[in-house]
């Protein structure tokens, strides 16, 4: 019998771990960066890390099913002569017929207005599919300016001014060739089948001065009806929320790096920009140095996926929040019924992101005619807004168990914290400490 | 004809005189006086009323005009006609940065000169300069023409699609993808009735170099990123 001298297992590298070397492979194989839809995806800080106390001796909890819990909120009080009033506080994000298909813009729109609140237009101009169907619906004003106009900006309830993204902040749109169908090309002016990106940057402002005189320009087209928000990536959220109110905004729209986007560079996605939990605070730390906290509503979007982030995020002074990624898999998108054509793209239900590729098994990502016909606007509209009544649902009952009538009367004292990390970025205490990184305590 | 003096009415309530009217108004003729550089003056007009303005103005003059045939008697600020869907604004004097941005439509003349970023991202607007424009004008520009009677600045035209461009005198450079193009006789044309539509005299078309896409970076290729 030979002896065999033992060997160590086979090691692979965390540095160099099977995504980053395969990676590596794409790259040098197809000389073009990789290119893919949704927000970031690493395991980042989250409202996960987040618990609420509940009520004891000295908070009484209400009824669940009888004590009543308001949860509507009202949108552009500051300057607009037509505020937007919406029955719960969560809405639908930005985004564009183009990236989406139209039954899909459709579904958005009859999901949201069943539900009670807003949906939001994209970079690509705004539809009558989603004009139609939607009661409330908010226009985005992007650098690109495609499809943008007097009329459509007079029928929408609200005009967000996009300056950032939280997938991407700094980054313009990116809608590649594969997704430029006729209908597509026209509301865009440029011709059909070209990779377009769009601006990252408005083309005629730079700044908050700037700012300021584009909002009095829009305000003065519009008559002073329509609330005026501004949009903004989780960059520098103490700044830019100041500035943004310094430019007379109504309402801030904080987009953490969760949020998603169509198609951008995988680099941008997970490696610019700040998680949503670090972003609310100190947007909130401005609003309440100005004065303006309330007064100028703060809608946190980048990964709300239940009632209980909606309850976490509002608890930590916004005022609502706003949905895209979650909405698309209400809608039907990622669904394991695929999962054949999952496999024949090379993923599976839940990775597909090749978004920009037009080739959505869902029919929502796409502009093919046959897998859009996939999506029934009627019954993907209904599964949204059966979703949104069970994100408020959720949203009350953890409410009422803090002893709240109101979902906007939870407060960062509701909260504690399960990580370190947690606890510094959304300043509340360590869960079984009364300690708060970098105020204190023990 | 209705005078709106902005010394003693506010910027409202002009914009707001403007938007109230119909088609088939009888007030068809404004005049601005004292606008003192006031920002947004008739901005979102939609209906063909002329407005005279009397004096220099400030940011986005004419913004989104549809329809309204706006003259300043004197320079504007930035962005003067930003996407301007129809109509005509003239600017007897110069034009600050970002002129016609974005616009989808109708005639924006700069007497004077234009600055920097003339025809930014323009959708289909024709902008006539008398004189010369800034640097990075028509960046991004998609449809329409923009026509030049004096020099151009740096990158011109950087990034364009299929809008076009003339410029009589010279170009310090060209942007990525912007090339010059051979004049055809639809071109002239074209240009002739630009000329006449913004009230140029004694030029001739041929005097003109056309300029526009080479259509190299429409689509994604490794091998260009340089151009960038």
């Amino acid at each position: 019998m030979t002896y065999k001298n033992p060997s160590t297992t086979p090691r692979k590298s965390a540095t160099f771990d099977d995504y980053t070397m395969s990676e590596i492979r794409r790259a040098a194989a197809t000389g073009i960066y990789d290119i893919r839809g949704s927000g970031a995806k690493r395991k980042l800080p989250h409202f996960d890390d987040l618990l609420f106390l509940g009520a004891s001796i000295s908070r009484y909890p209400l009824e669940g099913y009888r004590e009543r819990c308001d949860t509507s909120v009202v949108l552009g009080t500051r300057h607009a002569r037509k505020p937007i009033e919406l029955k719960i506080p969560i809405t639908i994000a930005g985004m564009s017929f183009g990236s989406l298909s139209g039954p899909a813009k459709e579904a958005l729109g009859r999901g949201a207005t069943i539900a009670g609140t807003s949906t939001t237009t994209g970079d690509g101009g705004m539809t009558e599919e989603e004009r139609g169907h939607s009661k409330t619906l908010v226009y985005q004003y992007l650098p690109s300016r495609y499809g943008m106009n007097p009329r459509d900006l007079r029928r929408a309830d609200a005009i967000e001014i996009v300056v950032g993204q939280g997938a991407k902040p700094g980054g313009g749109g990116m809608l590649l060739g594969q997704k430029i169908s006729d209908r597509v090309a026209n509301m865009r002016n440029l011709p059909k089948g070209i990779d377009q990106r769009s601006a990252c940057r408005h083309p005629d402002w730079t700044g908050p001065d700037d700012l300021e005189i584009k909002i009095l320009e829009v305000r003065e087209i519009t008559d002073w009806e329509k609330p005026i928000y501004v949009k903004i990536g989780g960059a520098r959220p103490y700044y830019d929320t100041a500035l943004a109110v310094k430019s007379g905004a109504d309402v801030v729209v904080l987009d953490g790096m969760q949020g998603g986007t169509a198609a951008t560079q995988e680099v941008f996605i997970e490696h610019v920009g700040q998680p949503t939990l670090a972003c609310i605070r100190p947007a909130v730390q401005a609003l309440q140095d100005l004065g303006m906290h309330r007064k100028v509503q703060l809608i946190v979007s980048g990964g709300i996926r239940n009632g209980a982030d909606v309850a976490k995020a509002l608890a930590l002074g916004a005022d609502a929040v706003s949905i895209g990624t979650a909405a698309l898999v209400a809608l039907g998108d990622n669904d394991p019924r695929w999962e054949a054509e999952y496999n024949a793209l090379g993923t599976t239900a839940g990775a597909y992101d090749d978004w920009h590729e037009g080739k959505d098994p869902a029919g929502i990502t796409t502009q093919d005619p046959k897998l859009m016909k996939r999506v029934d606007p009627m019954a993907a509209g209904r599964r949204l807004a059966n979703y949104l009544k069970v994100m408020t649902l959720e949203t009350q009952t953890i409410a009422r168990a803090c002893g709240k009538n109101d979902v906007h009367n939870l407060e960062p004292e509701d909260l504690v914290a399960l990580t370190l990390e947690a606890a510094a970025m959304a300043q509340v205490p360590l869960a079984g400490t009364n300690w708060i990184p970098g105020k204190g305590g023990f | 004809m209705p005078t709106v003096d902005l010394a003693k009415t506010s910027l409202r309530e002009l914009n707001h005189a403007l938007h109230q009217l119909k088609n088939g108004s009888n007030e068809t003729a404004w005049e601005v006086i004292n606008p003192k550089g006031s920002h947004a003056v008739a901005a979102g007009v939609d209906v063909p009323v002329a407005v005279d303005v009397r004096g220099s103005v400030g940011y986005y003059c004419g913004g989104m005009n549809d329809g309204g045939v706006i003259t300043v008697h004197g320079s504007v600020g930035p962005g003067v006609g930003e996407n301007m869907m129809s109509g005509t604004i003239v600017v007897k004097g110069d034009a600050s940065q970002y002129a016609g941005a974005t616009g989808q439509g109708g005639l924006l003349v700069v007497e004077g000169n234009a600055s920097s970023r003339c025809g930014i991202s323009m959708k289909g607007i024709d902008i006539v300069v008398h004189g010369n424009i800034g640097h990075m004008s028509a960046f991004m520009a998609q449809s329409g023409t923009l026509v030049v009677l004096g020099d151009a600045g740096d990158a011109l035209g950087d990034s364009i699609y299929e809008a076009k461009l003339f410029v009589r005198g010279k170009v310090k450079s060209l942007g990525a993808d912007c090339v010059k193009k051979k004049m055809h006789p639809k071109h002239i044309e074209r240009l002739q009735k630009l000329l006449d539509a913004a009230g140029v005299k004694g030029v001739k078309p041929e005097e003109f170099t056309r300029y526009g896409s080479a259509r190299t970076l429409y689509n994604f290729n490794i091998d260009n990123a340089d151009a960038y």
